[in-house]
């Protein structure tokens, strides 16, 4: 059974995808969150701007984003140097990169997923909070995120498998460096350019199901089990 | 407590004021749309006022001039929504806690059990709100709103939500807090059952104004006000107390203004207070004392006014000791010859009497 042996630069590819979705989820979840919340409550000129400018890696093409995002903070970029200056982080051709291309790209899902379950949140319930005496962080805090867990799940599913999946804006921002950038999509594209790669781009191909069906079973699990504690 | 505000919506203006009692319930009475949902919003702090003052026993929530807009959480009011509005991610239990916690252990004066006994909802305390009835859920937001150990109960249109039984189950727990507890309650129904029930004082509202307020028995006892009730809710509401609960034919006697009503039994002690509300259709008129008759209750008195309501019925002010309301046809009121000044005797059916407060609080 060697087809299910995985070869090191798979291995690789594998953990450093997981390792690079997981961050670019949880980095980008508490600004997803925040962002959900001023477009779902807040009404402020430059909304739809704002609004825009989130759904813009949804509709741009990902090589343009990963182009835009070498451009800002490459090690030349306007932030990056900045960011290389004063605090020495480098976000070019290392995985940090890879985790902020995947977690801008799926950042418009992330919002989406959590503003649609913030806009079906019942305002009265935090009314109620209020005149109970909690403050409105107290009250975002212990009503609102609690609420809306449904949407913040389906969020992160949706986000880390668009994390997984991301290939344009990385291959274009980091390259593709085998063990540092070079995640499943990358090694996967890489083997159908060699000769005899075949079966580890097959291997790669149902590895990715799998991971990507895991992910939507769990969150499936997790709504079940939030749906039954409403209701116990 | 003192309301006086001013705020505009849209087309609507509401500009009220009324002083409410500082202890008992106040009835903010009135047809929907009179803005009294708006009101209690505004003494919550939900909903800001364009100006006005908004105070509770000498302490100020809200007032435009000194420029005081308390946030709702530090108003120190507790307020009981009209759909209950339990938090559905958390057990009746920590729903009861979730105000009780935010107020220093020093300024409690609710008991987490007492209102727990009060209400009767001890083996709920697991369950989450999902799958309580409406009147448990309704016995729960009021617990909720009295572990804040308020400085003033706002209670909207609490039992509109459910059926009579619903409504029978809830109202005594009401009652009850409003005796246990020394606290102002303001209370806004359309309901003059649950006023009769439960209020002392009322303010009648429409249109977004105050149209007048005072004590209850004050107030159906004047006749410009009798058109702001529905048809089957106009008639006087008397104070009487109990002098004999049972006679032997179980029946209630009750005194007032020198004369005694008698009622089916109701379970009060003697000399308790006891507020009766006569429908204006449930009262008779003759000219002479009848006899032979069923009527067990017959006031000599004399026609205070007549008002016309435009269709075959006219309503009779009459003073029998107290201001009393019947209504009889037009054409009885022809027949009759009656006109102010006339002297009638009043005939209330026995069995008419509709009771509200068993027992009401000295006030």
């Amino acid at each position: 059974m060697d087809f299910f042996r995985l070869t090191a630069v798979e291995l690789e590819a594998l953990r450093l995808s997981l390792w690079v979705s997981a961050w670019a989820v949880a980095a980008g979840l508490p600004f997803g969150i925040l962002t959900a919340w001023v477009l779902a409550r807040l009404s402020f000129p430059g909304k739809s701007l704002l609004d825009g400018l989130v759904h813009l890696p949804l509709v741009l093409p990902p090589v343009v984003t990963g182009y835009v995002l070498l451009l800002i903070l490459g090690r030349n970029g306007i932030i990056g140097a900045l960011l290389y200056q004063y605090l020495g982080v480098v976000f070019a051709f290392n995985w940090k990169g890879a985790a902020l291309a995947a977690a801008v790209m799926s950042f418009p899902l992330l919002v989406r997923a959590v503003r649609l379950s913030l806009e079906g949140v019942d305002r009265g319930l935090e009314a109620a909070a209020r005149t109970l005496g909690a403050g409105p962080v107290r009250v975002f805090f212990t009503v609102t995120l609690p609420l809306v867990v449904p949407g913040i799940i389906a969020g992160i599913i949706l986000a880390f498998a668009r994390s997984l999946g991301e290939f344009g804006a990385t291959i274009t921002f980091v390259s593709n460096i085998r063990g540092k950038t070079q995640t499943l999509p990358l090694a996967l594209y890489t083997l159908t350019q060699i000769p005899g790669g075949e079966t580890g781009a097959m291997r790669l191909c149902v590895l990715s199901v799998l991971i990507s069906m895991a992910a939507l079973v769990c969150s499936e699990i997790l709504a079940r089990r939030f749906a039954a504690r409403m209701k116990g | 407590m003192e309301i006086r505000v001013r705020r505009k919506q849209g087309k609507f203006l509401i500009d009220a004021g009324f002083e409410g009692a500082e202890s008992g319930v106040t009835a903010l009475y009135g047809p929907s749309g009179a803005g009294k949902t708006s009101i209690v919003n505004m003494a919550a702090g939900l909903l800001r006022p364009d100006a006005g003052r908004i105070a509770v026993n000498g302490f100020c929530l809200f007032d435009s001039d000194r420029r005081i807009d308390l946030p709702p959480e530090k108003r120190r009011v507790g307020y009981v929504f009209q759909d209950g509005r339990l938090l559905p991610h958390l057990s009746v239990r920590a729903n009861l806690t979730y105000g009780m916690n935010r107020i220093p252990v020093l300024r409690r004066f609710v008991k987490l059990d007492s209102v727990v006994d009060l209400l009767g909802i001890g083996h709920l305390l697991h369950r989450r709100p999902a799958n309580l009835s409406g009147g448990e859920k309704q016995r729960v937001a009021i617990g909720r709103a009295l572990l804040t150990s308020p400085a003033m109960l706002l209670m909207d249109e609490p039992l509109a939500s459910l059926d009579a039984e619903r409504k029978a189950e809830v109202m005594p727990f009401i009652t009850g807090l409003v005796s246990e507890f020394t606290l102002p309650v303001l209370y806004v129904t359309h309901s003059m059952d649950e006023i009769l029930n439960l209020a002392a004082r009322m303010v009648i509202m429409g249109e977004g104004k105050v149209l007048a307020s005072g004590n209850i028995e004050d107030l159906f006892s004047r006749g410009d006000l009798q058109g702001h009730f529905t048809r089957d809710e106009r008639g006087a509401v008397i104070s009487t107390k109990m002098e004999n609960p049972k006679d032997m034919f179980g029946l209630s006697h009750l005194s007032f203004s020198g004369r005694i009503l008698k009622v089916p039994h109701i379970s009060a002690g003697p000399g308790t207070r006891v507020r009766v509300r006569i429908p204006a259709r449930h009262v008779a008129i003759a000219l002479e004392a009848p006899v032979g008759t069923s009527f067990q209750n017959i006031f000599p008195g004399r026609v205070l006014e007549i008002q016309d309501q435009g269709t075959a019925f006219v309503d009779v002010h009459l003073d029998i000791g107290c201001p009393l309301w019947a209504r009889i046809t037009r054409q009885s009121c022809r027949e009759l010859n009656l006109s102010p000044g006339t002297p009638v005797f009043a005939l209330v059916k026995t069995v008419a009497v509709s009771l509200g407060a068993q027992a009401i609080p000295e006030v």
